[in-house]
């Protein structure tokens, strides 16, 4: 089976004052039809230049240097910038935090929606507005026809996030990359939305990358997890699995962070240090200067180590539980 | 019992919009005339905090949590009501000019990249309002802003820096320095946490505990994260489009909630290790504050609602020791019954 | 250097901020993004030539066209090249009264420059206590400053100018004075705009609930976040209080021939633009155009690097 989104040695860097900074760092992983891959990481990670990276929408002074970029089979690296637009909407798409990135605010939501559709093919106006209608009956909007009819002011944050999504299901791509879509919404809202994408996933084959800092989101919505620090992928695997046993301290100290689960009041255990500056990385594994369990080992560069679908990017990963 | 040291008396906040000139002459031709526009952004709210108590206020967008803590730290006068301080007014309106009255309370914003004048140095953002006060003599000015830096965990050396040399949470913890050097009575905190990165958030969170322990704070703690107030508060407001829906001490409250609003709002936060499961969010879309639905402000998504809840506002009422709830079911039934 | 943060653990050190960026750095940071473009650069050259030129005129120029006794009408319409009376060359010739042109250019500079510094300074002060004024306070006294300031905008600033001079009479003072009532309305209309941003951000709530009074929240937290804007518009505005004033000397409404602009120059040149002498006119004419269009040059580049898309 091919998989849906195959992404190899994808290096972005950036060209900036400060020098030359690598912003993804020789990262890997795939999505299978139908799956949904969270991608987690704090500020400054990578894990957003990556989705941006896979679209093809780095602009100078950033570049992607490296790594194969294969969806459904077909190499993203290289196309001409015509036939990159012709992928990026048909056979993939994107989902932004701030829905007004997609949405045009002085075009009816239908007008829109059936433009992109007939950007990609040739089709009649009704055909494309019945496209677009059925497109938000699908992301669960109540009353598609009235939707269509308005202005994106006129509707709430979350039914323009779903708006967004619809509009980047117009040609059923094989891949969605969705990039912290609901960071901005009320929870009771994102509730919703996160019971749509499941759905929708499961139901059309769509496989989702879901870019995020929620690991709380990401533990009740992903099959596989990818955690970035600085950059690197430090830690892959199922779901359920790193969320119960972290094998990279970052990540059981990511885990940790959070107060759920601990008894109220008390300290939480946390990380020290802040969130590293890409232009000033310490040589060998990024998160040492921060690690409970670093050596001097550790100013090497870690090794990828793992089975079972498991991936650790450490010198002394934790034990399997 | 002692006296409160803040106390929201039936505090009512509306937001009032006339169209401009330009509107209402649109208005005028295409037959569709422009009305005032008036937020309900906060109604009927009373509330009280003791001194040395942690007071969490939870709500989505359009509750009115970040207007009623705007007005507890004087940035905003109630409409209609009181809020005092030690029995003092906290802020005084005259012609629509809100003038503060008083340095006790202190406020904490969410985003420390605006929260801070990019263009003055930190110790000196830090120094201003003591001195502005009288609070510290001139000459201990240096010393006082170095202690509150090592306070908040941050090199005193870094005083004669500009806020865009720190990250987010050293942002956040100058934020809490320059309150802190007012030594108020009581924070006001605005989603001080919301911003930051997750390992950032405990470091902030450990401070404000441990702040709390030394300094024995009086804080209201407004988050949308209900984790994070489980984890700092002592009790916790819920608050609905405007209206104060809930309010109980934090552990009896997340074991067992009694408004249908927040179970369903507990039900529908994904939480780690609960594994992957099957959503319960709460149905239909957060009504807007500009047109509010009569009676229960929850009835159009609220299961048990009955006919009552669609005419009836409930009012605020005692649930068990130290707990109250605005819920018809709680107090003489929805109407519902009689029917079936 | 250490940063230490509060644990379970004790205190844990983690890596320091990065190093203190003093206003030296940021300013050659600036100078890094300025130099990007070489037309700016060259144009920045130039200005700073002629102020040097202009203000040390006394030292630089062959002759002293205030001093109407060093004038000989012998040497009257000299072409550029010619050697008069002096026994020193005319470069660029002499006018009707004998006057050698490049100096008279030269100290003409130096009044367009006084003029249209000056002006462009005062109308800045004036602009930024009416824009502040409107954007803090808001609502009627908001309503009334910008209506004002929008009534000016809607005129003509040559019209106002024109208007004012010959109420006002002619002389430096005056044209200055014409000048800032002409011109203030910019700055305002660019501060009441950049305020009304910043007014809503959170550190002037911070400042307000701190609290602060009213006039520490204006002058330290309001006032410097609204200056980068204004320091482009600044610059345009010395181009175009130069341009409005040799207009006003040309019209022969501003300086007299004695106290020479690059305007009046112009004017008492644009006499003889039908005989062959029009390097009486020309020459002024360049000198007023090269200065104008050299700062905007520059002006549209602080432009384009103080704006935050710009940044890397």
């Amino acid at each position: 089976m091919t998989a849906a989104l195959d992404v190899r040695g994808l290096t972005t860097r950036f060209d900036t004052r400060a020098g030359l900074v690598t912003a993804v760092n020789d990262i890997s992983f795939s999505v299978e039809p139908g799956r949904i891959l969270g991608l987690v990481g704090e500020s400054g990670s990578g894990k957003s230049v990556t989705g941006f990276s896979i679209l093809g929408l780095i602009d100078a002074p950033g570049e992607v240097a490296a790594g194969e970029i294969r969806v459904a089979g077909t190499e993203l690296r290289g196309l001409a910038p015509a036939a990159m637009r012709r992928m990026r909407g048909s056979k993939v798409a994107m989902v932004f935090q701030d829905p007004m990135m997609t949405l045009n605010p002085v075009l009816r939501v239908g007008d829109q929606m059936a433009m992109a559709v007939r950007v990609h093919e040739r089709m009649s106006k009704r055909a494309a507005w019945a496209r677009a209608r059925d497109a938000l009956a699908t992301v669960g909007i109540p009353a598609p026809e009235e939707r269509l009819m308005a202005y994106p002011h006129q509707l709430s944050g979350g039914m323009r996030q779903r708006v967004a999504i619809a509009t980047a299901l117009l040609h059923r791509p094989g891949v969605i990359i969705a990039d912290e879509p609901t960071t901005a919404l009320d929870v009771s809202i994102q509730g919703q939305i996160l019971a749509e994408i499941r759905r929708l996933a499961d139901e059309t084959g769509t496989a989702i990358v879901w870019i995020t800092h929620d690991l709380a989101v990401v533990s009740s919505l992903a099959d596989e997890i990818c955690v970035m620090y600085a950059g690197r992928i430090v830690e892959r695997g199922p779901a359920e699995a790193v969320i119960a046993a972290p094998r990279h301290p970052y990540t059981r100290g990511l885990l940790d962070s959070v107060p759920s689960g601990h008894a109220p009041g008390q300290p939480l255990p946390q990380i020290p240090g802040s969130t590293p500056q890409l232009a000033n990385l310490p040589a060998g594994c990024p998160f040492r200067p921060r690690c409970p369990r670093a050596t001097d080992l550790c100013r090497t560069t870690p090794p990828a180590r793992g089975s079972d679908g498991r991936e650790v990017l450490c010198h002394h990963p934790l034990e399997a539980a | 019992m002692t006296e409160p040291l803040l106390k929201i008396e039936a505090v009512s906040k509306r937001f009032s919009r006339r169209p401009a000139l330009a509107e209402r002459l649109a208005g005028r031709i295409t037959g569709r005339p422009a009305r005032d526009e008036t937020v309900h952004a906060v109604t009927d709210v009373t509330l009280e905090v003791a001194r040395g108590e942690v007071l969490g206020v939870v709500g989505e967008s359009g509750c009115g949590k970040s207007t009623l803590g705007r007005m507890v730290a004087g940035i905003h006068a109630p409409s209609e009501g009181r809020v005092t301080l030690a029995g003092q007014p906290v802020a005084r309106d005259r012609g629509g000019h809100v003038t503060k009255l008083t340095p006790n309370v202190q406020m904490i914003h969410q985003d420390p990249f605006a929260s801070l004048n990019p263009r003055m140095k930190v110790g000196e953002t830090i120094a201003e309002g003591p001195r502005q006060h009288g609070l510290t003599p001139p000459a201990e000015i240096p010393a006082m802003v170095r202690a509150l830096m090592a306070q908040v965990g941050l090199e005193g050396a870094y005083a004669n820096r500009l806020p865009h040399q720190f990250s987010g949470g050293q942002r956040q913890r100058i934020a809490i320095a320059r309150a802190l050097a007012m030594r108020p009575d009581l924070l006001v905190l605005d989603e001080a946490v919301a911003s930051l990165d997750v390992s950032i958030q405990a470091q902030v969170l450990n401070l404000f505990l441990q702040l709390r322990r030394d300094l024995g704070l009086t804080a209201l703690f407004i988050s949308h994260d209900l984790s994070v107030v489980r984890h700092v508060c002592d009790r916790v407001a819920i608050m609905y489009l405007g209206r104060l829906v809930e309010l109980a001490p934090a552990e009896e409250l997340y074991a067992a909630p009694k408004h249908p609003y927040t179970a369903a709002l507990f039900a529908s936060v994904p939480e780690i290790g609960r594994g992957r499961r099957a959503f319960h969010p709460i149905e239909g879309e957060i009504p807007s504050p500009l047109d509010p639905p009569p009676g229960c402000p929850f009835h159009p998504r609220c299961p048990m609602a009955g006919p009552r809840c669609r005419t009836e506002v409930p009012a605020l009422g005692p649930a068990g020791p130290g707990r109250a709830v605005a819920c018809h079911l709680e107090h003489g039934g929805t109407g519902a019954e009689v029917a079936a | 250097m250490s940063d230490t943060t509060l644990s379970e653990g004790g205190p844990v050190p983690v890596p320091s901020a990065p190093p203190a960026e003093t206003r030296a750095t940021r300013l050659r940071h600036f100078w890094d993004d300025y130099r990007r473009a070489p037309m700016a650069v060259a144009a920045l050259g130039l200005v700073v030539l002629m102020l040097l030129l202009s203000f040390g005129a006394p030292l630089v120029a062959p002759q002293d066209p205030y001093d109407m006794a060093a004038l000989d009408y012998a040497d009257a319409f000299l072409r550029p090249g010619e050697t008069g009376s002096g026994g020193y060359v005319h470069l660029l010739g002499t006018d009707n009264a004998g006057r050698d042109m490049l100096s008279a250019i030269l100290y003409g500079l130096k009044t367009s420059f006084v003029i249209g510094l000056s002006a462009g300074a005062l109308a800045l002060a004036l602009g930024i206590s009416v824009g502040l004024t409107a954007a803090y306070f808001g609502s009627r006294v908001e309503a009334l400053l910008m209506r004002v300031v929008d009534l000016q905008l809607s005129m003509p600033a040559i019209l106002l100018a024109l208007v004012l001079v010959a109420v006002l009479g002619q002389g430096v003072a005056q044209i200055v004075l014409a000048l800032v009532v002409a011109q203030y309305a910019y700055f305002a209309r660019t501060t009441h705009g950049a305020a009304t941003a910043e007014r809503r951000k959170d550190y002037i709530e911070a400042a307000r609930s701190t609290p602060l009074p009213t006039h520490r929240v204006l002058l330290r937290h309001l006032l410097p976040n609204v200056m980068p804007p204004l320091i482009v518009v600044a610059t345009v505005q010395v181009a175009s209080a130069i341009a409005l004033e040799a207009t006003l000397s040309f019209l022969g409404v501003g300086l007299p021939l004695t106290e020479p602009s690059l305007g009046s120059l112009i004017s008492n040149g644009f006499k003889y633009i039908h005989t062959d002498r029009t390097w009486l006119s020309i020459y002024p004419g360049v000198a007023l155009m090269v200065t104008v269009v050299a700062i905007n040059l520059v002006g549209d580049q602080v432009r384009t690097v103080l704006d935050p898309r710009n940044s890397r």
